[in-house]
């Protein structure tokens, strides 16, 4: 617990050094400060993942509501070290990022604040302290998406949506921890969780579901994940990461944290709702990432996709323990953290391989890029192996945790409840529409943006970015490849997190080894050897290539002009561009995506008969926020325009509705 | 069952896996063949030989390599890649024998994310060539990979609930152990749902055609354009191996009567022969499906393909009604 408390006082203290340092040494002050403080709490977490022990720190309470309290416990460690690592990553990533940018005071302080927000929100043990770590985790992040408006209004539009939606969603954790405490005469965790079962039914689900609404639009779940895909592409390119990486894993954190552990589970409802959230925010996610052709928001997209699929794997876990299936529970939560922990990984390389690409070439929309692997050839490869492990291609990480998933569904089965079953069953659909389309979403990005034929003069004189930036990038591929080639070695490290997470003592699920092997489930991969047989193969078909163009005209290939159809140059107008790639699909999808179709046709002044321009638009914005969301605006407007009658600024009109109030109270409590 | 520890049980295994390569490395353009050749007849035509896949595969060896100059290093390592993949999948599935290689990790899911390795390496392949032809095929074959994968998916998980595992040698094991499987509803609707999804990946008729350069409606055929030579040779070789798997699979799944469960060389040559008789059936089937329809419109493939994650669904439905 010390080490802990020393690497946040170190991550603070960067915080300070990015504030008070002059601006040539400011940048690094706090990228040095906040990586030793993280690795100190990565160490810290680690060690708490790996003994399974717990320890509390707590201060004096002299009056009511006032005091830290702080617990590190397995489930919250696993969290830490995702965030540790990714604070890592970002922090140097933000050394070179910055090199070119003149970031302003607030911005680099403000970067180790979020992250010392990030490590100790699992930590907060009681109300008070989590709600205060909560809700400078959310002030933080905000002024870090605000960072970089003077030079993009959008960041502006963004930064609205994202304090609206997370304060909504605060004040509803709020209520909810309030109702808890004031039953349990405690605002800390560890009495609450004694007294919640004494409540009723009805009064412990009205509060499931109100933390429920909070931490899912956290987590960026469908329907209240407007706010992700603008804010996540809006934010600087390593805030972007920690947000994507880190905080909306919190909100998984949350529900877990207090379903399963402080409300103790529940009732089996409960949790197929929260699949059901799960199936939609995949299906939803992995549709509008297919279509979209901003770089950034397609991988904010992508984040709601997987944080669905890790809901699906939690509400399994959840409905599975209600219904008396204590293993299959603990494999599909094992399923769930496992993916969380993979997606933190590839997630946060591919928004700091994006922001590398805005870096170089100043736009993130992909009919703009292409040809970047010959100018940018380490970021093309970092975002290549994110890619393939985000379209879960063994033997990548992506695909372990999705295998695992699989058979946590699959498993699941042998439940008797036969809503569990339909939910598990659109689980699996789920997972594989999704499976598919993230590898088209994917294909698309990386052969769209890294491959062919540069777009624009900008793609074309694209540079390879800073060392300390592609050092940030690779030390998250590193875990990408890791953890898929050797899942079953942080396996059993991570179920000691499930056990805690799911409250209680559970059946190991998965043996340790190298591989993926089910324990009393029939079910086993071994990725590493699959990874030697795919070698092997590929070294065999290489020797086949080479033994047969030995014996050919001449053995070396040549390179000559692609056939461009009897013409006698091939343009890059003439490829196919990001929207032009997802047409099929988003033809397919038509009824989720809803795309406006706008086309302008000038003519000549001479003659209607010949066109001089015509200038097609297409835009794709989210279906929800247009049908829901924007209703309730104007409803919600109408409303302010009616108060703002009452409100003309003059003092005695407010003196007057003061006495107004009074008498009313008086005679109401006379 | 499942492959043993011991050296000589492994050596035995490996020896088994490479039987299996060789026998689809040779069957798969002979399928191919057969397929071409039982069209022609049936329009009256006589047709190549069966053999001529092979011959093809011959010719593209002994001619040049050229690359495009816009193309990268994905597209050399692509027809590797593409052949490779299919091949760890062909090893590692129990077609001749129960026990092959790797037999413990021949998941169904490990198998489906295998296939769609190839398709995505393919994939980028055609975008990285930086024509107009290559990103239409590219997006076209992921738009319909996108859609069968579901459909895929949810058959196996028809097929896995049964035997409460995902691992090939055990399913195969248990419809062995069980021949009146044969007949029930919820297999007959996922072999239905499954035979789609093989259409749909190995780029048949109704879903794409193998044999037209029409750019309105060919996929697989953009998508490898740029290529030439040997290099084209691997690519064909590794969709010829991708069909011959995938029938053996559908095969595998749901009639795998004769496959070996010991290495007595009498049994595998049975399971070899068997083998050929079943895909060959199965490719009759799927030549009468291509000769009787029509190519659909792209944009119609969907609904088909819907219908085939639809029976898959009903086929789950079934098998836990049934149980």
């Amino acid at each position: 617990m010390h080490l802990y408390l020393y690497g946040l006082a170190l991550i603070l203290a960067g915080a300070l050094a990015g504030t008070l340092l002059p601006a040539r040494s400011r940048v690094s002050g706090a990228a040095l400060l906040g990586s030793i403080g993280c690795a100190m709490t990565l160490i810290a977490a680690t060690r708490t993942l790996l003994d399974g022990q717990t320890s509390v720190y707590q201060t004096s309470t002299v009056l009511p509501f006032t005091g830290v309290h702080l617990l590190l416990d397995p489930f919250g460690a696993l969290f830490i070290v995702v965030t540790a690592v990714l604070g890592i990553a970002t922090s140097l990533y933000g050394v070179g990022y910055a090199r070119k940018i003149q970031k302003s005071r607030i911005e680099t302080g403000m970067f180790p604040l979020f992250l010392a927000c990030l490590v100790l929100v699992p930590v907060a043990a009681s109300v008070v302290t989590f709600m205060v770590a909560w809700e400078l985790m959310a002030a933080t992040s905000f002024l870090l998406l605000l960072a970089e408006h003077r030079s993009r209004p959008e960041a502006r539009d963004a930064a609205q949506w994202y304090a609206a939606m997370t304060q909504f969603g605060a004040a509803a954790i709020l209520i909810g921890l309030v109702v808890l405490a004031a039953h349990a005469g405690s605002q800390s965790f560890a009495v609450i969780r004694l007294h919640a079962p004494g409540l009723s039914l009805g009064v412990r689900s009205t509060v499931f579901l109100l933390v429920l609404i909070g931490f899912a639009s956290k987590a960026g779940a469908v329907p209240l994940h407007v706010w992700l895909p603008r804010a996540h592409a809006e934010a600087a390119s390593p805030v972007s990461a920690l947000m994507s990486g880190a905080m909306v894993n919190l909100g998984i954190y949350g529900i877990i944290r207090v379903g399963n552990g402080l409300l103790g589970g529940g009732v089996l409802w409960w949790w197929l709702v929260v699949l059901a959230i799960g199936v939609a925010s995949a299906l939803y996610g992995a549709v509008q990432a297919v279509a979209s052709s901003d770089l950034k928001r397609l991988l904010a997209f992508s984040t709601i996709d997987n944080i669905g699929l890790v809901l699906i794997g939690v509400g399994a876990a959840g409905a599975l323990a209600d219904t008396g299936h204590r293993l299959l529970a603990a494999l599909a939560m094992l399923a769930a953290l496992f993916h969380l922990t993979n997606h933190a990984a590839f997630k946060g390389c591919l928004f700091l391989a994006a922001g590398s690409v805005q870096h170089a070439t100043g736009t993130r929309d992909l009919d703009h890029l292409g040809g970047l692997v010959r100018r940018m050839p380490a970021t093309a490869f970092l975002f290549g192996i994110a890619s393939l492990s985000i379209s879960a291609l063994p033997p990548f990480n992506g695909f372990a945790s999705e295998w695992l998933l699989f058979q946590g569904l699959l498993h699941g089965f042998a439940t008797k409840n036969s809503i569990t079953a339909v939910a598990l069953l659109a689980g699996v659909g789920a997972l594989a529409l999704t499976g598919g389309l993230t590898a088209a979403a994917f294909v698309k990005a990386l052969g769209i943006g890294f491959l062919g034929q540069p777009r624009t003069p900008e793609a074309s004189t694209a540079h390879e970015v800073a060392p300390s930036m592609i050092s940030g990038m690779v030390l998250l591929a590193i875990p990408c490849v890791v953890l898929g080639i050797i899942p079953g070695v942080v396996l059993p490290v991570i179920s000691r997190a499930t056990d805690v997470g799911l409250g209680g003592t559970f059946p190991r699920s998965v043996q340790s080894g190298l591989g993926l092997r089910l324990s009393g489930l029939s079910g086993m991969i071994e990725p590493v050897l699959l990874l030697l047989a795919l070698l092997s193969a590929l070294i065999l078909a290489w020797g086949v290539l080479q033994l047969v163009a030995r014996h050919s005209a001449r053995g070396q290939a040549r390179s000559v002009e692609a056939w461009g159809s009897g013409r006698a140059l091939l343009t890059p107008k003439m490829e196919y561009t990001a929207t032009s790639f997802a047409e099929p699909l988003q033809r397919v999808f038509v009824d989720v995506l809803r795309p406006s179709h706008d086309a302008e046709v000038t003519h000549v002044a001479e003659s209607r008969y010949f066109e001089h321009e015509i200038n097609y638009r297409l835009q794709i914005d989210d279906a929800i926020e247009r049908s829901w969301y924007r209703p309730l605006i104007r409803y919600v407007m109408a409303w302010g325009n009616i108060a703002r009658r009452v409100q003309n600024g003059s003092t005695h009109r407010y003196l007057a509705f003061g006495f107004i109030a009074l008498v009313v109270i008086l005679v109401v409590l006379a | 069952m499942i492959a043993s520890a011991s050296t000589s049980g492994l050596g035995a295994a490996i020896g088994a896996s490479l039987l299996q390569l060789v026998v689809v490395v040779l069957g798969g353009p002979l399928l191919m063949g057969l397929m071409v050749k039982i069209r022609a007849r049936a329009e009256g035509r006589k047709g190549p030989p069966i053999r001529q896949p092979l011959l093809d595969l011959r010719k593209l060896a002994g001619k040049e390599r050229i690359h495009s100059e816009h193309t990268s290093v994905v597209f050399v390592i692509t027809p590797l890649l593409l052949v490779a993949s299919i091949a760890v999948a062909i090893a590692i599935t129990p077609l001749v024998t129960t026990s092959p290689v790797l037999g413990r990790s021949a998941d169904l899911f490990v198998i489906v994310f295998l296939i769609l390795t190839g398709s995505v390496s393919l994939a980028l392949a055609g975008l990285d060539s930086g024509t107009a032809f290559g990103g239409m095929g590219s997006s076209r074959a992921m738009a319909i990979g996108a859609l069968a994968e579901p459909a895929l998916l949810v058959a196996m998980l028809a097929l896995s609930i049964q035997v409460r595992s995902s691992n090939l040698p055990e399913i195969v094991s248990a419809t062995l152990a069980h021949p009146d499987w044969i007949a029930n509803p919820e297999r007959l609707l996922a072999f239905v749902a499954l035979l789609i999804v093989v259409i749909a990946e190995t780029g048949r008729i109704p879903v794409d055609n193998p044999s037209t350069h029409l750019e309105l409606t060919m996929v697989h055929e953009a998508m490898i354009l740029e290529y030439s030579g040997p290099e084209l040779g691997l690519v064909m070789l590794g969709q010829a191996m991708r069909l011959g798997f995938l029938f053996a699979l559908v095969a595998d799944l749901f009639f795998p009567w004769g496959i070996a469960s010991n290495s007595n060389p009498a049994r595998l040559l049975l399971g070899i022969v068997l083998l050929g008789t079943k895909t060959t059936i199965i490719a009759t089937g799927v030549t009468l499906i291509e000769i009787s329809t029509a190519k659909l419109r792209l944009f119609r493939v969907p609904e088909l393909l819907t219908g085939g994650f639809v029976l898959a669904v009903l086929a789950v439905v079934t098998g836990l009604v049934a149980r």
